[in-house]
């Protein structure tokens, strides 16, 4: 496999989740965390999946990348059912899950050195182009602990894209960093997925941030988490977060995540 | 630089305070030496090479059994993390031997392995092993799960995870159980070498200990001042560094 080979773009794969139902036994009693969930998520699309707290949307994407299976149905990714994790499905957490015992460079090297086929000196390039695209070549040898929140959350995504894979999952990556580092964040992320065009799922309690970076928006309710409804997001890109379309928008789904919230509660009285 | 002088400042004040009490007599020279007594007996022994000798002799022993201790310790505080059966087995054991004063294995040593090498080796191994475990398991529990998750999507599991994931996260759990291990093993090795003459070999213990038989005060306080060196340069040499490596890259320096 030579260089070019690598860097070139795989064809990102399409998502199918069938029926997929979890259940977990907790110390007070079995919780149903996931009933009956279907979806379908394009080649190269961009899915962000909001709700509140306990509706499944991060036990889903621990089911796509591998870590969890599903109780009932099935996941199926680029025609391949879901059996573990693999690299074709990289994952970024809300905490950078950064390994503190190597630098920037060692960490982005990690996910490269397991995979088979390159070179040394292939996978240092690869590590380095990764590095760049997130803007932080000059910080290659700094140590985890130097870098702000923002920072780490970028040595992160260039980890998870270095292997290359056909889908990046997402968790609350932003969720822990100030309002002004998200905004650029947002900025960034659509740049580089515009030059990397992978699938994306995202899992987000921000609506606006939803809004703001996905085609499209799935809203899912708790107790037992269910998907509720679809918004297509039709604004082009790169978006802002503070234009009024996009408010617009992430006003129509909060008005609808709340409509969902009153109903569940009144059916919970009665 | 001006840490340097405050050091020396300090340690000259010592020998002079020494040098005076010698001087004014206050306590039989039998009792305290002059320091000079003592730097006389290190040029002595150094120049017909027992120091030499028998410090070989003595940091063989522990680092020998140190490094069992550490190759068997490491695994096995792997193992009693890991597996819930050895958690309350080994794990109780570990726990408790750990309290049990490293010079208490002696005894027991000689009668299993009279007075040989395997004696000395035994004790030594006793005294690392179980602290190196407990600082293994602790590490290895403390370790953040979303790092073990992080890895195996990046397609590391099994034998590498461990290698590669665990250990390193669990390092700075493990520094502080090999340090333990270390000061453990160096009591109960001088223990030992001071209990038990053993002929395959004269240690720094040995000499301690004829220094006694002698009534040679000068030779009994030049050991010591030895043995506290030797403790002293393993902190700088083995330990200081891996320390100062640990701290800058998990940015828990102060």
């Amino acid at each position: 496999m030579t260089l070019e080979t690598e860097l070139q773009i795989p064809p990102p794969a399409r998502l199918a989740i069938a029926n997929v139902s979890k259940w977990f036994t907790t110390s007070r009693g079995p919780v149903h965390a996931l009933d009956q969930v279907s979806l379908q998520v394009t080649e190269g699309e961009f899915v962000c999946l909001v709700g509140p707290s306990g509706c499944g949307k991060s036990t889903l994407l621990n089911m796509i990348a591998g870590l969890e299976m599903p109780g009932q149905g099935a996941l199926v990714a680029g025609g391949k059912p879901i059996k573990g994790p693999s690299r074709e499905r990289m994952m970024m957490f809300q905490e950078s899950a950064l390994f503190p015992w190597l630098d920037v460079f060692g960490n982005v090297m990690f996910s490269l050195k397991r995979k088979p086929g390159l070179s040394d000196a292939e996978r240092r390039e690869v590590a380095e182009y990764y590095l760049r695209l997130v803007g932080l070549e000059k910080f290659m040898h700094a140590n985890i602990h130097e870098l702000s929140g923002g920072m780490k959350q970028r040595v992160a995504l260039a980890r998870a894209l270095a292997p290359n894979p056909r889908v990046l999952l997402m968790d609350e990556p932003f969720a822990a960093l100030d309002a002004l580092t998200r905004e650029q964040l947002y900025g960034d992320l659509q740049k580089i997925w515009a030059k990397r065009k992978v699938t994306i799922v995202f899992v987000t309690h921000n609506v606006r941030e939803a809004a703001c970076l996905g085609d499209r928006v799935v809203l899912f309710s708790p107790h037992p988490g269910r998907i509720r409804e679809q918004f297509k997001i039709d604004l082009p890109r790169p978006r802002d977060i503070n234009s009024v379309a996009l408010a617009a928008y992430a006003t129509k789904i909060m008005s609808a995540l709340k409509g969902h919230l009153i109903a569940d509660h009144a059916e919970g009285q009665e | 630089m001006k840490r340097f002088f405050t050091a020396a400042a300090f340690f000259a004040a010592l020998v002079a305070a020494w040098h005076w009490a010698y001087i004014a007599r206050i306590w039989s020279p039998v009792l305290v030496p002059s320091p000079e007594s003592v730097l006389r007996y290190l040029w002595e022994i150094a120049r017909d090479g027992s120091l030499w000798s028998c410090t070989v002799v003595t940091m063989k022993r522990l680092l020998a059994g140190y490094f069992i201790g550490l190759l068997a310790g490491v695994p096995l505080g792997f193992l009693t993390a890991r597996v819930q059966a050895l958690r309350d087995t080994l794990g109780v054991m570990a726990l408790g031997l750990q309290g049990l004063p490293s010079v208490c294995w002696v005894p027991l040593a000689l009668l299993w392995f009279g007075q040989t090498e395997a004696a000395m080796l035994f004790v030594v191994v006793m005294g690392t092993l179980w602290s190196v475990i407990l600082a293994t398991e602790t590490g290895v529990r403390n370790v953040n799960p979303i790092y073990i998750r992080a890895a195996s999507t990046m397609g590391s599991n099994g034998v590498h995870a461990w290698v590669h994931v665990m250990l390193p996260a669990s390092l700075p759990f493990i520094l502080s159980g090999m340090k333990q291990g270390w000061a453990f093993a160096w009591r109960s090795l001088m223990a030992a070498e001071i209990y038990v003459t053993i002929m395959t070999g004269f240690g720094l213990g040995h000499l301690l200990h004829y220094g006694r038989e002698l009534n040679a005060m000068e030779q009994v306080v030049a050991i010591m001042l030895i043995i506290v060196l030797i403790g002293l340069l393993a902190d700088k040499i083995l330990f200081s560094p891996c320390e100062r490596f640990l701290h800058r890259r998990w940015g828990t320096e102060k």
